[in-house]
């Protein structure tokens, strides 16, 4: 069988790896996405570990609802990418200084 | 060696491989297309939690909706490769530290292990559905949660509508209030006597 703490130590290098492609990709909107998705992913796989070991669907259901919220989340932010393409002509995050914050 | 302990690495070295080559790749096509396998590896280790539903949900989901619409919104756009790759490896150090460092610590504190052995409870009994049990959960205890969840992605549809929502002048639209309070005589033209 396969031990709890190998799942629980994939789903770790995984979200590192996320966060490396979030300081990697720092211009490419798109990217940074993609690597939010990649971490999204790593957290689940811990849920559905721990949910499968200790006998308890808490964490199915869990993982239930942040599926769904990082569905409306990326739909969001893809929705507010393109509309960030049409006026800025770019989706580098260097160009988005209009609010001089 | 057990049968499901070789997939559980040759699925985590596909999916460790393609989660790198998601945030390495120079074209985002091909990022997109690597989140899509890492998605559909992942499928196949929660499989081997016997989490069926979820599994399949990710698929359905997340291959099927999300990451297509992610490979549309990539097509679209005609973005400069080049100013966006710029200092790409100079973040490197830094990611590496952060990466390492995170990675490592998780890594040292999980081998360590938990204090007396969690075991697997095995393979659920023949018979029994992972979709119904979890059905039976969200439709009783998480009910409100569920509900909640539904108002969510209702909002979340009609701001992505209303973002990427734009009326161009030289579109002709139909204008259904003028189209409500038009008249016959406005419409129609009677003529008699025609011969």
């Amino acid at each position: 069988m396969i031990p709890l703490e190998h799942f629980l130590i994939l789903g770790a290098l995984l979200f590192a790896i996320g966060v490396v492609g979030i300081f990697m990709n720092r211009k490419n909107l798109i990217v940074l996405l993609m690597a939010i998705e990649l971490m999204l992913l790593a957290v689940n796989m811990n849920f559905i570990a721990f949910a499968h070991y200790l006998n308890d669907l808490s964490g199915q259901v869990f993982v239930f609802f942040i599926l769904t919220v990082a569905a409306a989340e990326s739909a969001i932010g893809l929705a507010i990418l393109v509309a960030l393409f049409r006026n800025l002509r770019s989706i580098n995050v260097d160009d988005l200084g209009t609010l001089k914050g | 060696m057990a049968f499901s302990l070789i997939l559980f690495y040759a699925f985590g070295f596909v999916l460790l491989a393609s989660a790198l080559a998601v945030i390495l790749v120079r074209n985002p096509v091909h990022a997109a297309l690597c989140l899509v396998l890492a998605f559909t590896t992942a499928a196949g280790l929660w499989l081997l939690l016997y989490a069926e539903f979820l599994a399949i949900t990710l698929v359905l989901v997340y291959v099927g909706a999300v990451m297509v619409l992610f490979l549309f919104v990539v097509m679209m756009l005609d973005i400069n490769l080049d100013k966006l790759r710029e200092g790409f490896w100079g973040n490197l150090p830094l990611a590496a530290v952060v990466g390492i460092l995170m990675a490592g610590e998780m890594v040292l504190l999980l081998m360590r292990g938990f204090d007396g052995p969690i075991m697997s409870p095995g393979a659920p009994e023949p018979g029994f559905s992972n979709t119904k049990a979890l059905g039976q959960v969200i439709y009783t205890d998480y009910v409100f949660a569920f509900e909640l969840a539904a108002i969510i992605l209702l909002v979340a549809i009609v701001a992505a509508i209303a973002i990427t929502l734009r009326h161009r002048k030289e579109t002709r639209y139909q204008d259904p209030g003028s189209q409500v309070t038009v008249r016959a005589s406005q419409r129609l033209k009677i003529l008699k006597g025609l011969k």
